[in-house]
């Protein structure tokens, strides 16, 4: 993984002594909470409902062991001893003091981690695939050049006060794993018929109040002018992204209103003044980078240990949980493992620093120590040898982390909502988590089959209802907390905006009509469909129907 | 206000005229972009310095051709959140060459004062009773900076492959 | 009569707090200042702005509650997550709000979830 140079660190510790100098104006009455509030956002610093929350950015959701232990003594030592990771693949606390916030930025900094624009108008954490690096499928490794636009998009000085927040993912597999259609930038990894590497860059995606899908605006830019693309995008943006309207602010709206042949007008106009010149990427830069990402000592492994496969056969949940929590790695005799934080009766994300802890270890034993932070709320080993699979979940069992749940029903992506969160109209994760014991039968959900269930607690969206494949948005209406239903989101390459099915059920109904659904899906599902195959065939009519039918 | 530039509170000679009023002769004067179209003759003539001054909708793209006739432009920050002038400062160098003072006037927080060095501003309106050794102490913030600018100060990249000697 | 309370968030450490009867700020609903009339609002509402200019709370804000003999009670069920604490974390309830909380609904029926118990 990248390891910081003196560059990096001098940056980040200039950081600290700046918002430690920051903080002692605010407590000293200095500077009030209306010059204040701009430079906390700046360090993800909000103020909740209960405490001050502070969001700690994970780059593209890669962990060393090193760094989750000290996320683990964060927590124990400054918070109430746990953690949420979210859709971006950060970590948030909910109750740090602002007095200590100082120090808990100076002990991020010591194992090369910040809290840098994980709030407020600019960019926030460019986002990558959880699998990059070991999926079969990838183009390259998308880490490399998430870290280019991370650096890039450190205090840069023309974009620190954009019309909203800006957020980028890098995908480089076919099957995308990381929501890149509904970024503010998207870019996609691809190889041409020359068989040379370059980026698709889509802009204007994003959900909230207004879902939409993005838009290519470079069908293909070579790597060296990756980040003159992205500034000429930019500069397009903050010069014409309004500005009168905070629900309008996004570049999604700005490239919906300009219409995306006149936007991207604008953009290759702006690029041709400014490519081929000083933001041309050094290949030397990237081969810089790419060295950090080298693959690790692998070992020349049997693609199937015959006692690996004795152990699947003798014990049925370990191999319920290899065929559910497990994914294919490039490498013979290795795998992809996941780590499900969605055990029933735990919020989703949530983790304590005794977990924390453990899984540091058991990533320095297990998988080269590191780890990855989904977007899905859930934690990835990506190089475990097939013949740890069954030492490895034993102690994920005791750990409460090895749920058979990764992407079916119990798999549940979910906001903090009004529980914590100053923004929510209603409460979600308690929606969650009843929703998870009415379907807590393991057989159950592998009989449902894949299933996204994305709840939020407002309109902004940040469980990413619009896209699951049940989505569920909590409102508020005449004082009392409601819950309305969509389906047919999806996040990946097939992107899709999920459907309205009509009106919002109250807090005592809504677990019912989610499971009228799964009835629905069960009854007319046809040769094996997943939920969200017979949705499309069939359309919102027969679910619909069945929902709102009077008793 | 006291003016700010290069880290010191220095005299303003320039005087910002409104739209309705007389516009001194002999002296600088600073006018709206509305008031530059409407009597852009009448003030290309005159014998002192010229500046503009521009609303964070008003890009400079639509002054580039005149440039050469102010001295000065005088970038608003109706709030410090409207961040357009950061982009219209670098334009301003960047593209079209322009030499004299940008000022940046309105709704500015120290705090902002590196980025808009940075992007090309050289001078800064501040409220009353502002101190300029914490204007100074911002600018010194940080000494590592990822991204070339305007004002083309070495980047971690260049440092990190410095070119070969020719 | 509506009742309200003045509340904001201590600086220094975020926690939730009232205007409370001796004019300073405290943690309980119990100890809070009831204001039963406009005149009394307006002037807690400038106290409270004068304490966020000191530096000691922000944002302060006034609420509607009810008063039920000793018991006051915030209006809208946010208010009473911000007093209560998060439903989902009963072990972070406020000191306040002991009695509020049914420990182990977590673990409850199928389909119970977990309550305050005068019902949010």
């Amino acid at each position: 993984m990248y390891r910081y140079d003196q560059f990096d660190q001098r940056l980040v510790d200039e950081r600290v002594a700046q918002f430690r100098e920051q903080v002692a104006r605010r407590l000293s009455g200095e500077l009030t909470e209306d010059e204040f509030k701009p430079l906390r956002l700046m360090n993800g610093v909000y103020l909740q409902l209960h405490a001050y929350m502070l969001r700690v950015s994970i780059p593209y959701g890669l962990l060393s062991s090193k760094q989750m232990r000290m996320l683990a003594h964060i927590a124990r030592t400054y918070d109430r001893d746990y953690g949420h990771f979210t859709t971006r693949q950060n970590i948030q606390y909910n109750w740090p003091k602002l007095e200590d916030l100082p120090d808990i930025l100076a002990d991020l900094a010591s194992v090369e981690m910040h809290a840098i624009q994980t709030s407020g108008n600019s960019f926030r954490n460019t986002t990558a695939d959880q699998y990059a690096g070991v999926a079969a499928d990838e183009v390259e490794d998308s880490r490399v050049y998430a870290e280019i636009i991370r650096q890039w998009s450190t205090l840069h000085p023309e974009f620190s006060f954009l019309p909203r927040k800006f957020k980028i993912a890098v995908t480089a597999s076919p099957k995308d794993r990381t929501a890149v259609w509904f970024h503010d930038i998207g870019v996609i990894m691809r190889r041409n018929e020359q068989g040379e590497v370059g980026f698709e860059i889509l802009a204007g995606g994003g959900q909230g109040r207004t879902p939409m899908i993005g838009k290519t605006v470079g069908k293909f830019v070579p790597k060296k002018h990756l980040l003159s693309f992205l500034e000429a995008i930019m500069r397009v943006y903050n010069m014409l992204g309004r500005r009168d309207n905070i629900f309008k602010a996004r570049i999604k709206i700005l490239v919906h209103e300009t219409g995306i042949d006149e936007f991207r007008r604008l953009v290759e106009e702006e690029w041709a003044r400014i490519k081929d010149g000083y933001l041309d990427l050094p290949q030397a830069e990237i081969d810089r980078i790419y060295a950090h990402f080298q693959p690790p000592a692998y070992q020349k492994l049997p693609h199937v240990p015959p006692e690996f496969e004795k152990k699947r056969n003798e014990d049925k949940v370990f191999d319920h949980w290899v065929t559910v929590n497990t994914a294919a790695h490039k490498r013979p005799g290795y795998t992809i493992v996941n780590l499900s934080l969605k055990p029933v009766g735990v919020p989703p994300g949530d983790m304590t620093s005794a977990q924390m802890d453990a899984v540091a270890d058991l990533a320095d034993r297990y998988s080269f120590g590191e780890l990855r932070v989904t977007h899905e709320q859930n934690l990835t080993f990506a190089d475990v040898r097939k013949t740890d699979l069954y030492a490895l979940w034993r102690e994920l069992t005791k750990l409460n982390l090895a749920t058979a749940n990764v992407g079916l029903m119990g798999d549940i992506i979910c906001c903090p909502g009004l529980d914590y969160c100053a923004l929510a109209n209603a409460r979600s994760i308690p929606v969650a988590q009843r929703i998870s014991r009415r379907f807590q039968d393991l057989k159950r959900q592998h009989d449902i089959g894949p299933l996204r269930l994305k709840m939020s607690g407002c309109i902004n969206a940040c469980g990413h209802h619009h896209v699951g494949h049940i989505g569920i948005l909590g409102v508020d209406r005449k004082g009392e907390e409601y819950y309305q239903i969509s389906l047919g989101g999806s996040a990946d390459e097939n992107a899709s905006i999920g459907d309205i099915l009509g009106p919002a059920f109250p807090s005592d109904g809504v677990v019912d009509a989610v499971e009228t659904l799964i009835d629905t899906y069960i009854d007319i599902r046809a040769n094996g469909e997943s939920f969200l195959e017979t949705y499309r065939r069939v359309g919102k009519e027969p679910f619909k129907e069945r929902l709102y039918a009077t008793a | 206000m006291p003016l700010l530039k290069a880290g010191e509170f220095v005299a303003d000679p320039w005087v910002t005229v409104d739209d309705g009023a007389e516009i001194p002769a002999d002296v600088p004067v600073i006018v709206s972009q509305e008031r530059w179209l409407e009597r852009a003759k009448e003030l290309a003539g005159r014998n002192a310095p010229l500046g503009i001054r521009l609303k964070s909708h008003q890009s400079p793209a639509t002054i580039a051709e005149d440039l050469h006739r102010f001295s000065l432009v005088a970038l608003e920050f109706p709030h410090f959140k409207d961040g357009r002038a950061y982009s219209y400062a670098r334009l301003l160098r960047e593209r079209y060459g322009f030499k004299g003072e940008i000022r940046a006037v309105g709704n500015v927080l120290r705090d902002q004062h590196l980025f808009m060095i940075r992007c090309g501003f050289d001078a800064f309106e501040l409220r009353d009773g502002e101190q300029p050794a914490e204007w100074r102490k911002h600018a010194e913030a940080f000494s590592v900076f990822y991204q070339p600018a305007t004002d083309r100060r070495t980047t971690v990249l260049e440092l990190r492959h410095p070119k070969a000697a020719e | 009569m509506a009742l309200h309370i003045i509340t904001g968030n201590r600086l220094t450490d975020g926690v939730v707090v009232f205007l409370a009867k001796d004019g300073g700020w405290t943690a309980t609903l119990a100890g809070s200042r009831v204001i039963e009339n406009d005149d009394e609002l307006a002037q807690m509402k400038a106290l409270a702005d004068a304490a966020a200019k000191a530096a000691i709370v922000v944002e302060p804000y006034p609420i509607d509650v009810t008063r039920d003999g000793d018991e006051i009670r915030p209006v809208r069920y946010r208010e009473r997550i911000r007093a209560y604490g998060p439903s989902i974390h009963p072990d972070f309830a406020k000191q306040d709000a002991a009695g509020h909380f049914a420990p182990g609904d977590e673990q409850g029926d199928d389909d119970e979830p977990p309550v305050f118990l005068n019902g949010v």
